[in-house]
């Protein structure tokens, strides 16, 4: 009798946890320990925080409340993986990685798995590739996008010839600052500007060889793919040197007040590719300090709020939010799988009037996902620091990329990666 | 004179100038193993915590803020303005005295007669618990480190050797850091005091004898735990000034402990138990990584700095182990 009880209330036990934790799973591979926290902790708090105010605001997305599994990963790619797989039995939706490294080693796991993995404007640009990547996706916007959008803002800047005029990048000496090579490579041809490398091993505490070459060659214009401490040594050893300031252009990873602040008055003028909109004047910020920040409920301290990168992990999330929308309307259930997430993924629609309904006018620009192109837009503005107000502005509008040049290279490198992966290609 | 050559000789001139910035990482990791035989991993980490700690006290931020308004849900986080830079560093040297003395009595006291190893592991450890205890007292986010030392190129400089170049060239003038000028400056005087320190005073004395013999120290009535306790506030004195230069280059952030993996081919080359040595060695790495950065790194795509630093401390293991200015290893079986 007593056992019969016993299973008796094990069964209405289980079937009540059934419904309990009918849920999103969304898990955060988020840094806040390491050389790398001041950047990964703006991110982690602007992701959290996004899916805290659909939870106390909203009930969840579509009903279901939104289960979000932090996991440290100190961006180490051995953690990140740990994290993956110590996460995705929980019926995880999908993953950013938030670190090249780590995404390259998801791609194929993630694959297996049937988890989509959304690498945002970071990891393998060629992931953009729908018909060869089909559950990576690195929409808004790609590397390749943003290296060629910094030279359009340069041909802008010089009238439309870049014959005879000079380019330098530094960059991380790693996987993640040697992507934007082949394109600069490439539009090098198209435009002939001369293309100097300068590499800087990790961390970039010590880049005085560098600046000093900048300094003998003068370049006219300076590109950074960098990341951590490497950014601010170099806006740092640049302002040192008294490189002009406003000729200096970073990517959207070397373009947070972190990496500005440090130099002073000597960064003013430093000027960076953007995937979204800066500052907190939006009408999503006030919905954020009254049920997330005042309510207590904040991953951080709320002084975070409106900075670039705390913009950026909210963008992601509120990507990824508008993704489980789209699968929850596709398949008509509110409590989604990871596959039904991808595909939810792949259709995404956000344009300017949705933008607004969300309480982010003009953000970002309108995205537009398909079965080909995962890659988004594509699009970018340019965005320029004030020391004196100690505040970045946008000073373009979001234009797009060399789209002959970079699709053209996204081609080629999908192939070879489908050739050596023994993938065929998926019909879209 | 052509460009090339003032090119050349600007090199060089910076590389004296960052070595003397690795030599004061390295003198640190000199005076903890010449008294006492540990190499202390933790020495990167004393720099980040004496400059994260002074920073808590130049703007006036409440040490474990975020620990206390989470637990009490309160929202304190600065307790006034802050100090100025002298009393601060005053100050941030008490601090440090006080994890000198902590580390004596928490750690070192126990693993007395260990075999080096174990006291290397134990500072291992110690990193580890410092970069914790520096994140939760101070947060994790880039302090900016300004104690008024000027920083940019000499304009002075560069006006005097514009001059030196041969007539039908075009040159702008030698690149110096003031800031660099600065570190050399206060190098200098550091191992000057340190070296009147250690020869002239009763301390000092006491010091030597340690370093030469623990026993033999002992028995003559010195101290072995007080020795201990003031090594390691002196390393804790120069991790405060290598936090200060390189804090004041690239704002203060975690990753400022690991200059340490600069400081490591200047041990290897100077030697780990010679104050001059850390000084030499580091000069040595300076100037040779970055003339070779300057001659060969254009042609294998440059970023050489972090490997040829090791390469050339390895080299001269290979004909001193010791290093330049270490002393021999002599085992009797």
């Amino acid at each position: 009798m007593k056992f019969t009880k016993l299973l008796t209330s094990l069964a209405l036990s289980m079937s009540v946890a059934g419904v309990a934790y009918s849920d999103l799973v969304i898990p955060s591979l988020e840094y806040r320990t390491g050389p790398y926290a001041p950047n990964g902790i703006h991110f982690a708090d602007g992701y959290a925080d996004y899916f805290t105010l659909l939870n106390e605001r909203d009930g969840g997305i579509g009903g279901v409340p939104v289960r979000f599994l932090p996991c440290e990963t100190a961006y180490n790619t051995e953690k990140g993986v740990e994290c993956y797989e110590s996460t995705k039995g929980e019926g995880s939706l999908v993953y950013q990685p938030l670190s090249t490294g780590i995404t390259y080693q998801l791609i194929p796991k993630a694959t297996a798995d049937g988890i989509p993995v959304h690498s945002m404007g970071y990891g393998r640009t060629s992931a953009a590739n729908g018909k060869v990547f089909s559950h990576i996706f690195n929409y808004p916007g790609t590397y390749w996008d943003a290296a060629s959008i910094i030279v359009k803002h340069i041909l802008d800047q010089e009238g439309g010839d870049l014959n005879g005029k000079s380019i330098a990048l530094v960059y991380h000496n790693s996987a993640y600052g040697k992507e934007p090579i082949r394109t600069l490579e490439e539009l090098s041809k198209k435009h002939g500007y001369d293309l100097t490398l300068i590499a800087v091993d990790h961390p970039g505490q010590e880049q005085k060889s560098q600046w000093l070459q900048i300094r003998r060659e003068r370049p006219d214009y300076v590109m950074m793919w960098g990341w951590g401490v490497m950014n601010q040594v170099a806006i740092q050893e640049a302002a040192n040197i008294r490189y002009p300031m406003e000729n200096f252009i970073g990517v959207w990873w070397s373009a947070s007040e972190n990496d500005v602040i440090p130099v002073g008055q000597g960064a003013h003028g430093y000027k960076a590719i953007a995937m979204h909109g800066v500052g907190d004047d939006y009408p999503l910020y006030d919905d954020l300090r009254k049920y997330v920040l005042d309510a207590g409920k904040a991953a951080g301290d709320g002084s975070n709020l409106g900075k670039v990168l705390y913009n950026r992990g909210l963008y992601a999330a509120m990507l990824a939010a508008e993704a489980i929308r789209t699968a929850q309307g596709i398949s008509g259930n509110a409590d989604i799988t990871s596959e039904q997430m991808r595909d939810g993924m792949e259709a995404l629609s956000i344009d300017a009037a949705r933008l607004a309904e969300l309480g982010l006018p003009n953000f970002g620009p309108p995205i537009q996902v398909t079965c080909e192109n995962h890659g988004g837009p594509g699009l970018g503005a340019i965005q320029q620091w004030d020391a004196n107000t100690q505040s970045w502005s946008l000073i373009t509008d979001f234009a797009g990329a060399d789209r002959e040049v970079v699709d053209a290279l996204i081609a080629e490198d999908s192939a070879a990666f489908a050739a050596e992966n023994n993938i065929t290609p998926r019909g879209c | 004179m052509t460009p090339d050559i003032l090119n050349t000789i600007e090199v060089i001139l910076n590389g004296l100038m960052t070595g003397v910035m690795y030599s004061l990482v390295a003198l640190g990791f000199v005076l903890i193993f010449k008294a006492s035989g540990i190499f202390n991993y933790a020495q990167g980490v004393m720099a980040l915590f004496a400059a994260l700690t002074l920073v808590g006290f130049q703007t006036g931020q409440i040490p474990f803020s975020h620990l206390i308004n989470e637990i009490f849900g309160t929202h304190v986080h600065n307790w006034g303005p802050g100090l100025n830079s002298v009393l601060a560093i005053l100050l941030t040297i008490l601090v440090m005295i006080l994890f000198a003395w902590l580390v004596e009595k928490l750690l070192l006291q126990y693993l007395v007669n260990q075999e080096p190893i174990i006291l290397f592991m134990a500072t291992i450890g110690l990193a580890f618990f410092m970069e914790g205890l520096g994140d939760l007292m101070w947060g994790a986010d880039i302090k900016t480190l300004d104690v008024g030392i000027p920083s940019g190129g000499s304009f002075w400089w560069e006006d005097v050797t514009r001059t030196w170049v041969s007539e039908g060239y075009e040159y702008y003038g030698m690149y110096i850091d003031l800031l660099d000028v600065w570190a050399a400056g206060i190098a200098v005087l550091l191992v000057t005091i340190l070296t009147l320190f250690s020869q002239y005073t009763k301390t000092g004395r006491a010091l030597r004898a340690v370093a030469d013999d623990h026993q033999a120290a002992l028995t003559v009535g010195i101290s072995l735990r007080s020795i201990w306790v003031i090594v390691w506030s002196i390393a804790g004195f120069v991790a405060l000034v290598a936090g200060i230069m390189w804090g004041s280059k690239s704002g203060v952030q975690f990753s400022l402990s690991l200059i340490a993996l600069k400081a490591l081919p200047v041990l290897i080359l100077g030697g780990f138990t010679s104050i001059p040595g850390a000084i030499i060695g580091g000069l040595i790495i300076g100037v040779g990584e970055k003339l070779f950065e300057f001659w060969i790194g254009p042609l294998v795509g440059g970023a050489t700095e972090n490997w040829f630093a090791y390469v050339l401390a390895l080299f001269f293991l290979m004909f001193r182990p010791q290093g330049l200015f270490g002393e021999r290893i002599i085992e009797r079986v």
